[in-house]
């Protein structure tokens, strides 16, 4: 700062244009800059610099205090229980848990999504119904998950989907991987909805007509052109949206028991363990924490370490999912 | 402190003057000439007054085929008309040109020849288009669309191989029924005319979008051949390209004519020049002038084509 601090002076008297040239150099200086900018920017790479260090502590801290507790084992034994830390088994159970809902929350979330999406972007008539339908999917977003949880129970206590989970003398438990992967869903939904709706509105409009301008239908080019070309885009909502998912606790705790183990229906295979109640590692790390009712804080960190693990694998599938599809080509607008 | 220094911007030098040269006059101009409106200066058979248009690259036509006929068009945007009663005739063996300024309306009269301004909720049209005799307000949209297809100011590939882009146009709707097998010969004649066979044909698998410019726009025009339309809507083709690629598709528009009737939007007055048989030229709605280019270029009827082609307004 102190150099180019001098130069201003010197613009004043360019004595030919090999001169000037010279003395401006290839590169702007921030001489030309107010001070009030030159603290905006500094002020810019702070904020930048804190950010990337906090998230390299979360990560580094759990990384390497998680990193000593995970065995493998960890991984294959059921939650047992136990007065030490040695006798309370693995998160076998909680693992698996993880898995089902990011399967049943997202298998809902994607299909609505996209739907969504497409009708938003593509149709959108009634223009009231899509601002309704619009800001319907905004308020899912901003609605905290334990909300949706709470409602969740009301709807799954009802006896017309008592199918859903167990019911004793007609009470029904309302808790099983079925409640809480739907209620998630809506945790993803609208990530899926906004990610793929960006996605085809970066379409440039001439390439819609020009699908058109050949002779096809509207539903045509949504599904052959619009649909693939959009691909990137879904994909990084729905892996943003298993993101989320596999993270949330409060849906958990409310619509899935929040227990340790898997407690399966007299149902046929794969549905007495859907309907049952169950975990994931969200809770399992919430209950084994060292403020937690199990206080097994060994697992809890194993277990965090896991799911950071997953969470960090997602992350870095949408980057590789976004820089190959950069690497494909793209029209101008 | 080196990370306050802001990034770099490229500077124009201010203290050097750019060097603008002034074009050397040509000798036999007169002054009437020089003051801009001299375009009537050729001997009818040569328009030399028409500056920088030095070749044309089409002969007379040797055969004409009335497709569509324009018929008192006239297309409102909201009320507002920015196309008003246009009559044109549209043949095979010809290429029309349509030059004038900005937001003249000849795009929107070249979009409401497959009607592609039914896309824009506000467009309202009123007049008769017809093709081979069938009023096209009666057709079926997409069998319209067929039939008269559209190629694009930029070029826009879809995001699949060459092969599938134009396959695409041949399948049905939404299906991807058609073996490759039966598709194979229509898409390679296809690229064939659009004179981009050569440089994929080994490898049609190749993703359109990462051909260069110019091929991903002959692909567009292969694409808008595959259907064997009997017109071709061109909106400035060559906006986008460079003048390697833009001598490619004049060419290719030249060769075109014989078997479809071309229609093409045109800014650049040399081009419109160089591979017109015939000249519309609209101003604020209107067709002004009407005519063969060597006509409308070389002493137009109207005062208002003579300024547009001599570079008055535009």
């Amino acid at each position: 700062m102190s150099t180019v601090g001098e130069k201003p002076k010197a613009q004043k008297e360019p004595a030919g244009p090999e001169l000037a040239a010279a003395q401006y150099g290839a590169v702007e200086s921030s001489a030309a800059w107010r001070l009030s900018d030159r603290i905006g920017l500094a002020f810019c790479w702070f904020l930048g610099l804190l950010f990337c260090a906090i998230a390299a502590a979360i990560v580094i801290y759990m990384l390497v205090k998680g990193i000593q507790y995970v065995r493998p084992e960890l991984l294959t034994e059921s939650p047992k229980t136990g007065f030490t830390q040695a006798e309370t088994g693995g998160f076998l159970d909680p693992l698996i848990g993880t898995f089902i809902v990011a399967a049943i929350g997202i298998a809902i979330a994607l299909p609505l999504g996209i739907a969504i999406a497409v009708w938003l972007s593509e149709f959108g008539r009634p223009f009231v119904l899509a601002r309704i339908v619009e800001s319907t999917v905004e308020m899912i977003a901003g609605t905290p998950s334990i909300v949706l949880a709470l409602f969740g129970t009301v709807i799954f206590s009802s006896t017309a989907l008592a199918f859903l989970s167990r019911e004793s003398e007609g009470v029904v438990f309302g808790r099983s991987f079925f409640a809480a992967g739907a209620m998630l869903s809506l945790v993803a939904l609208p990530l899926v909805v906004s990610a793929t709706r960006e996605g085809l509105q970066a379409i440039p409009a001439h390439v819609r007509e020009a699908s058109y301008a050949v002779g096809k239908t509207k539903i045509a080019t949504t599904r052959r052109i619009l649909l693939p070309a959009a691909r990137p885009s879904v994909a990084t909502g729905t892996m943003l949206g298993l993101g989320r998912i596999i993270g949330d606790t409060a849906i958990i705790v409310v619509l899935l028991g929040a227990l340790q183990n898997f407690e399966p229906t007299g149902s046929p295979f794969p549905l007495d363990y859907l309907q049952g109640a169950g975990s994931t590692l969200t809770n399992y790390v919430y209950s084994n924490a060292p403020t937690g009712e199990l206080n097994n804080p060994q697992k809890a960190y194993a277990a965090a370490f896991v799911l950071l693990v997953l969470v960090l694998f997602l992350n870095a599938a949408v980057d590789v999912v976004h820089r190959r599809s950069r690497k494909a080509g793209s029209w101008n607008s | 402190m080196e990370f306050l220094k802001p990034p770099p911007v490229r500077r124009l030098d201010l203290e050097r003057a750019p060097e603008a040269q002034e074009a050397p006059r040509q000798p036999d101009q007169t002054p009437s000439a020089a003051n801009g409106n001299g375009n009537g200066n050729g001997n009818g058979a040569a328009p030399a007054g028409f500056a920088g248009a030095r070749k044309r690259r089409i002969g007379a036509p040797q055969v004409s085929i009335p497709r569509m006929d324009i018929d008192h068009l006239s297309v409102a945007y909201d009320g507002k008309l920015a196309v008003k009663e246009v009559e044109l005739p549209v043949r095979q063996g010809e290429v029309l040109a349509l030059i004038g300024p900005s937001g003249c309306g000849k795009t929107t009269l070249l979009r409401s020849l497959n009607r592609l301004t039914e896309l824009t909720r506000s467009a309202s049209l009123s007049g008769r288009v017809t093709l081979d005799g069938v009023d096209i307000q009666a057709m079926e949209p997409t069998a319209l669309r067929r039939r008269v297809t559209m190629v694009f100011q930029q070029p826009n590939p879809f995001p699949m191989s060459v092969f599938d882009n134009l396959a695409y146009v041949l399948r049905e709707q939404g299906s991807r029924r058609g073996s490759k097998k039966s598709l194979m010969d229509p898409v390679c004649e296809a690229l064939e005319r659009a004179g981009l066979f050569d440089e994929v044909k080994d490898d049609l698998s190749h993703p359109a979008l990462r051909l260069s410019g110019g091929q991903q726009q002959r692909l567009c025009i292969a694409r808008a051949l595959v259907a064997k339309p009997e017109v071709l809507l061109l909106d400035e083709p060559c906006s986008a390209l460079d003048p390697q690629s833009t001598e490619k598709i004049e060419e290719l528009i030249v060769k075109l004519r014989e078997d479809v009737a071309v229609v093409i939007v045109t800014h650049n007055l040399q081009q419109a020049y160089r591979v017109a048989d015939y000249v519309g030229f609209m101003y604020l709605g209107d067709l002004v002038e009407y005519g063969g280019a060597k006509k409308v270029f070389g002493e137009p009827d109207q005062e208002r084509t003579k300024d547009y082609i001599s570079g008055e307004f535009g």
